[in-house]
C-alpha cells in the first residue's frame, strides 16, 4: 500500500504482460451491451463473502463484476513486481492493436514502504487489483463507479472524487492521463488512459483501473489497522485476519528490504537480467534456423510482410522485470544516490523498450493483424 | 442580438488548468468571431471540474457583404499573365473581369470580388471544429476506438491514427445554442469525432445525472445549479471560504487560509459542502509547517488555529463546561486538531461518513508524519558501520543529526557521477566553509555567542541582533565563543551537518522542507544557534526576491555551498546553455553575488574561479546591477578598467594598497564584485556632476585623438618628457595627472572611490584649458609625440577607475 509518497515516485513502477498464452479477445466489441451486475453483486456468493466483511470477498466481487463484463480473469504474474502494470498482461498487451479485456489481482512490491508490521496502513507487500480496457470504452468512468457500488460503495453517502494523477512510469517508457480516485479523502484506485508504454504510442489507448485492494477493504470492513481485516470472512476461532496471513512476512520483509539485502549481490542481479535481456532480445530476433523444433530453414526476410515474428519477447520482459525489482531493493537500501538513480531508471527504461518494439514483432502484439477483424 | 451558448463537458478537468482554459475559449473564439466578421457586446467564461463554458452576448446575426476590387494586368498582357490572373480572382473567363482605362498605362483588367455575409451560426459551426481541435491543453490526450489505428474497427467505430481528436480528458459531449432572447435559440450543428452539438447537458455526477435540455445561458445556470452544478468558479470560492470560517468559528478556532489550496479546492468540486473532521492532539507534538503540508498535499484540506480573537468565547463556553476545544491562551495562533475538508455531495447522512473517513485519512498520513519526525530524531540502525565516516567529519556518533551526515557519507551517496560523493561534496564544502570564516573574520564580522552557554550574556538575550561588525561586540564574540565556538570552527560545524538532512525520512517525505529540518533537528540535539541557522540559511537566497543570510556563519556556508557548486560544475564542462541550467547555476552566482554585495563582504573569486567562470559571475552581476537600475555602460566601464592598471603610479598605489590590507585593491582580473559593485556606484555619482561630464568629455576627446593617431600609426613617446612642454598648460595638465593619478590611486588603494573620483575632478580644469590652449598636432615630431603621450597619461589616471571611452554620452 502506498499512501503518501506516491508524488516522489513512478508509482506504478511497472506494468506487464498476463498469461503469455492466452489469446487476444476477438470476440469483444466496444460497444457490447453491458449490464452491471446488481448493486449486492454478490450473487453466487454466501454472505460470509460480502465486501464488507471478507477481503477475499471483496476480490471475488470484482471479478465477477469484471467477468461478466467480459474481461478474462487472470491470475497474478509470477513475478516480484512492484505494481499491476508490469503484469504483461497490461504492459505488453496495451501495446499494438489488438483489443484486450482482462482483469486480475498482483501482489505488488515497494520494499522501501515496509515498516516491520507496525504501521497500521503502510505494506511492503500489498496487492492491486488491475483491469485493462483496451481501448477504453467511452463509459469507463461509470464502469468503475459501478465497480465500487457493487463492493458496497454508496455515492450519495460517501464523497468520490477524480483528482488529477498524470501516471508516469519513467522505467517502463510510459505515460498516460487520469486521476486519483478518492473515495472520502482516500485514495482507492488510480486511473489511467495510457498514451504511452515503452515509449511507444498506444493505438489504440487503454483505460487502466488499479484498485488498492487493502485500503478499499478497509474502507468497506470499517478497519483502522490493515491487519485486523478480515480475510475469510469467517468469525470466532474460524476468522482469518489479514495479519494471520502476512504480519510475520511484512516484519522479516522489512529486515530484508533495510538491513539484509546484500547490495552487492544486488547491483550483480541487476547486471546480469540486464545483459539476459538484451541477449534473449538479440536471440529471439533471429529466425528460427537451427531450432530443433521447426525444420523449416530461416531464409532471412524483410520486416513487414511475412517477416518472421519475434520468439523470446516474453523471456525477454522477464529479465526487465528483474531488474526493476533489484533496482526498487537497492532503492530501499538507499545506496542509489538521486543522479544514479536517474541512470538506473534509463537503464530499465531501455530494457522495457526493447521488449515492446519486439512485442510488435508477434502475433499477439498485432503483426499481420487483418485489419478489419479487429 | 442573438447571444451564443457553448458549453464542453469532458471527464475531469485537472483543478490548475481550468481557470486558463475557459480564458482560452473565451480567447479563441471571441477572436475568430471578430475575425469573420462579426461582433459581438461581451462574453463571459465559467468553469467547473467537467465543463468549460463560454457565455457570448450581443453577437450580430450575420457578418457584412464584402466587395473588393482586385486589379489586373493590362488588356494587353500576354495570355499567360491574363490567366494567372483570372485563377487568383475566382474568375472562369475573362468576360466576368471588368475593364478600366488610366491614361498613362491604357486599359486593364479588374476582378470584381464580392462576398456575401454570413448567417452567425454558420461561421460559429465552422469556427468551432477547429478551436476545439488546436486547443492549447499544457497536456492532451487521445482516448477509445478512435484513437487506433486508421483504418481499424473496433465495433461501431473506426480508428483515426494521429487525428484522432486530442482534449484534457475524453470530451464527452458538446452545447450550443445560437439565438435572439425573443425567439427559441437554434442548436449550432457541428461534429467533432462523433461528438455532435447540441442543446443538452448533464447535472452533478451523482445528485442529477440525467440529461438537460437547455436553451440559452440563463435557463442554463439555473438548471445546473438546481441539479447541484455552481458553474462560477468565484462563487464556488466564496461558499468555501465563508462556510469553512464559519464552521472554525463555531468551534472557536480561525481558518488558516491558503489561497491557492482554495483555488485548487474550487475546481474539484461542482457542488461544495465544507465539513469539518479531527484528528488527536498527540499529532500537534509534530512541528505545525509539517502537519499543515502533509494535511494540505496530501488531503487537500484546510487547518485550523486557536483563534486569538475568540479567547473571550472560548473562555466563557470554557466556564460552561461546552465540549468543544478549550485552548490554554499560549496556545492562541497554534494549530487545532481539526482541518476542513469540502465534499462535492450532500451526503444523506449530513456528512458524518465523510468527514470520519477523511478524519481517518488525516490520521494515517499524520501517523506516518510523526514516525517520520520520531525516527529522525532516533538512533539509526547498525551505528557501528559509521564511525569510520564519523571520524572522518568528527561527527558525534550519539546525536540524530551526525548519525544521519555520517550515513549519507557511509552509504557512499553520489551527489553526481563526475563530481563524487555527498561526502565528498561535504568535506569540500567544510574545508571552504571554515577558510571563508578566516577571510570574513578578517573583515571584523564574527557570529553571534550562543547565549546559552555563557551566563553572563545570558540576560542581553532579548537584544541580540544578527551580526556583529563592531569591534567591541566582535570582542564580545571572541570572548564568548572560546575554543569551540571560534567563527572557523562553527562554520566547519554548519557546513558538515548542512546536507545531513538529506538522510532524514522528513524530507524524504517533503523535499521542500530540506534545510528547515536541518535546522530544527540541529537546536533539538543542541548546536549553537548559528550553526543551526547556517544549516537552513545556507541555501539562501533562492532567487532575486528571496532573503539574503547575515549571519556570519550562514554567509560562509552559503558561500562555500554555491561556490563549490559553480566550480565543480565548471570544472566538468556543465555550464549553463541558453534556457538550460538544470543545476541552477545562474541561481547559486547570483546568490553568491547578492550575499557578497548585499552583506558589504569583499572576496577575491579568483583564489577559485578560473577566467570563464569568473567572467560568468561578470555576466550575473550586469544583469544583478542593471536590475537595481544600474546603467549597463558604466558597468561595462568598470569591469573593463581592471585590467588597465599598468601605469606606474597606479601600480605603486597597488603595491602600497597591498601592504595595507591583505588583497590588492584593485586587482588586476575585477574578482571582487563588492568593489565593481562600490566603484559602478561611485563612477555614477561622479558623473552627474558637472565635474564629472566635462572630465569625461575631455577624457573621450583624448582617447579619441589617441585612437586616431594610433591607427595613422603616428609615434607616442614611451613617457611624458617635461623638457619638451612648450606650453603653460601643457605643464599645468603634467603636474595636474602626476597630481590626480597618485592620489586617485592612493584613493583606490583605500577602496574610496568618491575620494578617487574627487581626485580625478581636479583634472578637469587643466584638461579643458589643455584642449583650448594647446594644438596637439605640433609640427615638431618630437612635441607632438611628447603631447600625444601626455593625452595618454589621461586616459591612464582615469582609468584606475573606469573605462570612460566604453561610457555613452
Amino acid at each position: 500500500m502506498h499512501l503518501s509518497r506516491s508524488r516522489l515516485r513512478d508509482r506504478r513502477r511497472a506494468r506487464a504482460l498476463s498469461d503469455p498464452f492466452h489469446p487476444a479477445v476477438k470476440g469483444s466489441r466496444t460497444g457490447a451491451v453491458f449490464d452491471p451486475p446488481e448493486l449486492s453483486v454478490t450473487r453466487n456468493l454466501p454472505d460470509h463473502l460480502h465486501p464488507s466483511r471478507s477481503f477475499q470477498g471483496l476480490i471475488l466481487t470484482l471479478h465477477d463484476y469484471w467477468a461478466a463484463y467480459g474481461c478474462v480473469i487472470l491470475q497474478p504474474y509470477d513475478m516480484e513486481v512492484g505494481a499491476g502494470t508490469f503484469h504483461p498482461a497490461t504492459t505488453l498487451r496495451s501495446l499494438g492493436p489488438r483489443p484486450w479485456k482482462a482483469a486480475y489481482v498482483q501482489p505488488s512490491r515497494r520494499p522501501k514502504d515496509g515498516r516491520y508490521g507496525e504501521n497500521p496502513n503502510r505494506l511492503q507487500h500489498y496487492y492491486q487489483y488491475q483491469v485493462i480496457l483496451k481501448p477504453n470504452p467511452s463509459d469507463l468512468q461509470e464502469l468503475y463507479l459501478g465497480s465500487l457500488e457493487a463492493i458496497g460503495i454508496d455515492p450519495l453517502l460517501h464523497d468520490i472524487r477524480f483528482v488529477e494523477d498524470d501516471w508516469e512510469s519513467p522505467t517502463l517508457g510510459a505515460w498516460g492521463l487520469g486521476w486519483e480516485c478518492w473515495c472520502d479523502g482516500m485514495e482507492v484506485s488510480q486511473f489511467t488512459y495510457f498514451q504511452q508504454v515503452c515509449g511507444i504510442e498506444c493505438a489504440p489507448v487503454s483505460g487502466e483501473l488499479t484498485y488498492g485492494l487493502e485500503r478499499l477493504a478497509m474502507y468497506v470492513q470499517g478497519v483502522d489497522r490493515v491487519y485486523d481485516l478480515n480475510f475469510n470472512g469467517l468469525e470466532g476461532a474460524d476468522k482469518i485476519t489479514y495479519g494471520d496471513v502476512f504480519l510475520q512476512a511484512e516484519q522479516e520483509y522489512s529486515r530484508f528490504n533495510f538491513e539484509f539485502a546484500d547490495t552487492e549481490l544486488l547491483f550483480r542481479h541487476f547486471a546480469d537480467a540486464e545483459k539476459e535481456c538484451q541477449a534473449l532480445l538479440e536471440a529471439g530476433a533471429r529466425p528460427a534456423t537451427s531450432s530443433p523444433h521447426r525444420g523449416e530453414g530461416g531464409s532471412r526476410s524483410e520486416p513487414g510482410e511475412g517477416a518472421s515474428p519475434h520468439r523470446l519477447v516474453l523471456p525477454a520482459y522477464d529479465q526487465c522485470i528483474k531488474a526493476s525489482h533489484a533496482f526498487n531493493l537497492l532503492d530501499a537500501r538507499g545506496v542509489i544516490s538521486v543522479t544514479e538513480r536517474q541512470n538506473y531508471i534509463l537503464r530499465v527504461r531501455n530494457l522495457a523498450k526493447a521488449c515492446g518494439e519486439a512485442f510488435l514483432q508477434t502475433e499477439a502484439g498485432g503483426m499481420n493483424m487483418d485489419k478489419e477483424v479487429a | 442580438m442573438p447571444d451564443l451558448l457553448l458549453e464542453l463537458r469532458s471527464e475531469e478537468i485537472p483543478a490548475r488548468m481550468q481557470r486558463k482554459a475557459a480564458g482560452d475559449l473565451k480567447k479563441l473564439v471571441t477572436d475568430g468571431l471578430v475575425d469573420a466578421g462579426l461582433t459581438y457586446e461581451a462574453a463571459r467564461e465559467y468553469w467547473t471540474p467537467r465543463r468549460l463554458t463560454l457565455d457570448v452576448r450581443g453577437l450580430t446575426a450575420r457578418s457584412r457583404d464584402v466587395r473588393e476590387e482586385r486589379k489586373g494586368p493590362s488588356t494587353k498582357a500576354p495570355e499567360q499573365a491574363v490567366q494567372g490572373f483570372l485563377r487568383s480572382a475566382g474568375l472562369s473567363s475573362v468576360d466576368e473581369a471588368e475593364i478600366r482605362t488610366d491614361p498613362k498605362k491604357g486599359d486593364f483588367y479588374v476582378a470584381i470580388i464580392s462576398k456575401p455575409g454570413r448567417a452567425a451560426d454558420e461561421i460559429i459551426a465552422d469556427l468551432l471544429p477547429g478551436v476545439i481541435r488546436d486547443f492549447p491543453w499544457p497536456k492532451s490526450m487521445r482516448w477509445g476506438a478512435a484513437s487506433g489505428p486508421r483504418g481499424v474497427r473496433y465495433g461501431e467505430i473506426e480508428g483515426r491514427g494521429g487525428e484522432a481528436l486530442r482534449w484534457v480528458r475524453p470530451l464527452q459531449s458538446i452545447l450550443c445554442t445560437f439565438g435572439p432572447e425573443t425567439e427559441e435559440p437554434v442548436v449550432v450543428d457541428f461534429e467533432i469525432d462523433g461528438i455532435r452539438a447540441g442543446n443538452v447537458t448533464y447535472g452533478h455526477r451523482f445528485h442529477a445525472p440525467g440529461p438537460i435540455t437547455v436553451r440559452r445561458f440563463d435557463d442554463y445556470v439555473a438548471r445546473l445549479e438546481a441539479a447541484k452544478v455552481v458553474l462560477d468558479a468565484e462563487r464556488r470560492k466564496e461558499i468555501i471560504l465563508a462556510d469553512a470560517r464559519n464552521l472554525a468559528f463555531a468551534r472557536g478556532l480561525e481558518l488558516v487560509e491558503d489561497d491557492g489550496l482554495l483555488e485548487e479546492v474550487s475546481g474539484l468540486v461542482e457542488w461544495p459542502v465544507v465539513l469539518m473532521g479531527e484528528f488527536e492532539e498527540d499529532f500537534l507534538s509534530i512541528p505545525s509547517e509539517i502537519v499543515r503540508l502533509t494535511i494540505r498535499a496530501n488531503q487537500k484540506c484546510f487547518v485550523c488555529s486557536f483563534s486569538s480573537l475568540q479567547r473571550g468565547e472560548v473562555s466563557a463556553k470554557r466556564t460552561e463546561g461546552a465540549q468543544s476545544a478549550t485552548p490554554p491562551l499560549e496556545e492562541e495562533g497554534k494549530l487545532a486538531p481539526h482541518f476542513l475538508l469540502t465534499a462535492n455531495i450532500e451526503a444523506k447522512d449530513g456528512g458524518k461518513e465523510i468527514a470520519r473517513g477523511n478524519g481517518k485519512v488525516v490520521r494515517a498520513r499524520l501517523s506516518d508524519a510523526l514516525h517520520f519526525w520520531k525516527t529522525d530524531q532516533a538512533d539509526l540502525p547498525d551505528l557501528g558501520r559509521l564511525t569510520a565516516s564519523a571520524e572522518k567529519f568528527g561527527l558525534d556518533l550519539k546525536k540524530p543529526l551526525d548519525q544521519r551526515m555520517a550515513r549519507l557519507d557511509h552509504l557512499g551517496v553520489t551527489f553526481h557521477a563526475k563530481l563524487g560523493t555527498q561526502g565528498e561534496r561535504v568535506e569540500r564544502i567544510a574545508r571552504l566553509a571554515e577558510e571563508l570564516a578566516r577571510i570574513l573574520e578578517k573583515q571584523g564580522l564574527h557570529p553571534t555567542p550562543d547565549l546559552r552557554s555563557d551566563p553572563s550574556l545570558a540576560g542581553e538575550g532579548k537584544a541580540r541582533t544578527a551580526p556583529l561588525s563592531s569591534p567591541s561586540e566582535g570582542e564580545v564574540a571572541r570572548r564568548a565563543g572560546g575554543g569551540g565556538h571560534s567563527f572557523p570552527t562553527l562554520a566547519r560545524r554548519a557546513a558538515i551537518l548542512a546536507k545531513a538532512d538529506l538522510q532524514t525520512e522528513v524530507v524524504g517525505e517533503f523535499p521542500e522542507l530540506q534545510g528547515q529540518m536541518g535546522r530544527t533537528y540541529a537546536a533539538l540535539q543542541g548546536e549553537h544557534p548559528s550553526v543551526a541557522a547556517a544549516i537552513e540559511e545556507h541555501y539562501k537566497p533562492q532567487g532575486p526576491s528571496d532573503r539574503v543570510p547575515t549571519d556570519p556563519v550562514s554567509i560562509a556556508v552559503a558561500l562555500a555551498d554555491k561556490l563549490d557548486t559553480l566550480v565543480g560544475f565548471w570544472a566538468i564542462d556543465e555550464k549553463p546553455t541558453g534556457s538550460k541550467d538544470p543545476y541552477a547555476l545562474r541561481r547559486a552566482a547570483l546568490g553568491v553575488i547578492r550575499i557578497l554585495v548585499e552583506n558589504g563582504v569583499r572576496l577575491g573569486l579568483s583564489k577559485w574561479a578560473g577566467k570563464d567562470l569568473l567572467s560568468f559571475f561578470h555576466d550575473r552581476l550586469k544583469v544583478y546591477l542593471r536590475d537595481q537600475g544600474a546603467r549597463h555602460d558604466l558597468i561595462d566601464a568598470v569591469l573593463a578598467s581592471g585590467a588597465s592598471d599598468r601605469t606606474p603610479a597606479g601600480q605603486a598605489a597597488r603595491a602600497e594598497a597591498s601592504e595595507r590590507s591583505e588583497r590588492s585593491a584593485v586587482s588586476a582580473n575585477n574578482d571582487d564584485l563588492l568593489l565593481i559593485v562600490r566603484r559602478v556606484e561611485a563612477l555614477s555619482t561622479f558623473l552627474d556632476t558637472e565635474d564629472g561630464k566635462n572630465l569625461l568629455a575631455g577624457t573621450k576627446r583624448a582617447a579619441n585623438i589617441l585612437a586616431a593617431e594610433e591607427k595613422k600609426g603616428t609615434r607616442i613617446a614611451a613617457a611624458v618628457d617635461p623638457a619638451l612642454f612648450a606650453e603653460p598648460a601643457e605643464k599645468a595638465l603634467y603636474a595636474a595627472v602626476n597630481q590626480a593619478e597618485k592620489e586617485a590611486g592612493e584613493a583606490i588603494g583605500k577602496q574610496d572611490f568618491s575620494a578617487a573620483m574627487r581626485a580625478l575632478s581636479a583634472l578637469r580644469g587643466p584638461v579643458d584649458a589643455f584642449f583650448e590652449q594647446v594644438l596637439v598636432n605640433a609640427e615638431e615630431e618630437a612635441v607632438r609625440a611628447n603631447r600625444l603621450a601626455l593625452l595618454a597619461r589621461i586616459r591612464e589616471a582615469t582609468g584606475q577607475v573606469a573605462d570612460f571611452s566604453r561610457i555613452g554620452g
